[in-house]
């Protein structure tokens, strides 16, 4: 099968819209957290690739395109953050402490759970920036001697978690504040969490991608003092 | 002509992002540095909101589905991720929750003390 489609230049994308698509109509008919567009499209693909042998580097040669456009919908971010700009500067109080808050929580709650599970120390500050958005976290951990693919898959995982239970979430800590919301996820579940929040709104999607930035930032400091914890 | 010119501004401020992100030696990525020059850009008006809107919320819209190749290739990463993804699993979730919870807790706590009751209830506060 793979050569069939290590030619194809479109079977990467074609793949992963139309996984996407069944995930969407899928959430329409069953409104259940775990039927999520994003996390159905992964599984599906991953099926997918296993049940007809495709490697990955095959499927990524075509999907490359959509990684590729990652950076500039990212750069976009700044547009709902521009225009909620008086909203934000109304409440940068809050905001600030809201995310300065889940920065030092992030760092401390991976710290005692490393504790409770006897992680070594190359594995604590592998988790140490979970939250924050990929690239951000790479360096992190390139920086503090962590497994770098672990970070990476942990850093995704942490994103499709936040994605599919934002909502969730928002509920059982009674969140009922768009600003609140938009900071809970940008700050646990950088930019896919961000996707979700801007389904959610153009609040909460502004400061959510506000929030992913500045805790990405702080996060650097943040851990790189808490790597001598453990 | 349109949509080139709005896709051309967004492409133009990612690449300064990865100029940026070349030169400063710091772990900060390009997209990062492109969000803080897209706001300057407009905050500083060297560009308008319409001048990047439309192709700026399509490349939103669609986000979402950008991450489906780098989520797959967690398949790829699972020789590593095996012998330790179980406690790297119940600390995800544990953590992820709980930094929602409080870091959003906070920030509405901090909004339902400071602001009129007007603007809670327009933010979707109600107390």
């Amino acid at each position: 099968m793979n050569d069939l489609f290590s030619h194809s230049a479109f079977f990467g994308v074609l793949i992963s819209l139309f996984t996407y698509g069944v995930g969407h109509v899928l959430k329409r008919r069953i409104r259940f957290a775990l039927f999520n567009p994003l996390l159905i499209a992964v599984v599906a693909t991953i099926a997918f690739l296993a049940i007809w042998r495709i490697d990955y580097e095959t499927y990524l040669s075509g999907a490359s395109v959509l990684n590729w456009l990652l950076t500039p919908a990212t750069v976009c971010l700044a547009i709902p953050l521009y225009e909620k700009l008086e909203l934000l500067k109304r409440n940068r109080t809050a905001i600030l402490a809201g995310i300065v808050s889940g920065v030092v929580t992030s760092v401390l709650c991976v710290f005692v759970m490393a504790l409770l599970a006897r992680l070594t120390h190359a594995q604590y500050v592998t988790l140490l920036p979970k939250s924050i958005t990929t690239a951000i976290g790479i360096g992190v951990s390139e920086e503090l001697g962590g497994y770098i693919t672990l970070t990476v898959s942990v850093i995704i995982t942490t994103g499709i978690i936040g994605n599919i239970f934002a909502q969730t979430a928002c509920k059982i800590f009674r969140i009922r504040s768009r600003i609140a919301k938009g900071v809970a996820i940008g700050t646990a579940a950088h930019a896919i969490g961000t996707a979700k929040a801007m389904e959610m709104g153009k609040t909460e999607g502004a400061i959510s991608s506000l929030s992913l930035v500045v805790a990405g930032l702080l996060t650097v400091g943040a851990a790189s003092v808490a790597s001598h914890f453990i | 002509m349109k949509t080139v010119r709005q896709f051309l501004i967004i492409i133009g401020i990612s690449f300064a992002g990865e100029i940026l992100n070349r030169v400063i030696p710091l772990p900060v990525p390009a997209s990062v540095y492109g969000v803080l020059l897209m706001f300057s850009a407009l905050y500083f008006r060297v560009i308008r909101v319409r001048d990047v809107r439309e192709t700026g919320y399509f490349l939103i819209e669609i986000m979402p589905i950008l991450f489906i190749p780098a989520a797959v290739g967690l398949l790829e990463a699972w020789a590593v991720l095996r012998p330790v993804w179980l406690p790297f699993c119940i600390i995800t979730v544990i953590s992820t929750f709980v930094v929602m919870g409080i870091s959003g807790r906070i920030t509405q706590e901090l909004i339902i003390r400071r602001r009129p009751a007007l603007l809670r209830k327009k933010d979707g506060c109600r107390s």
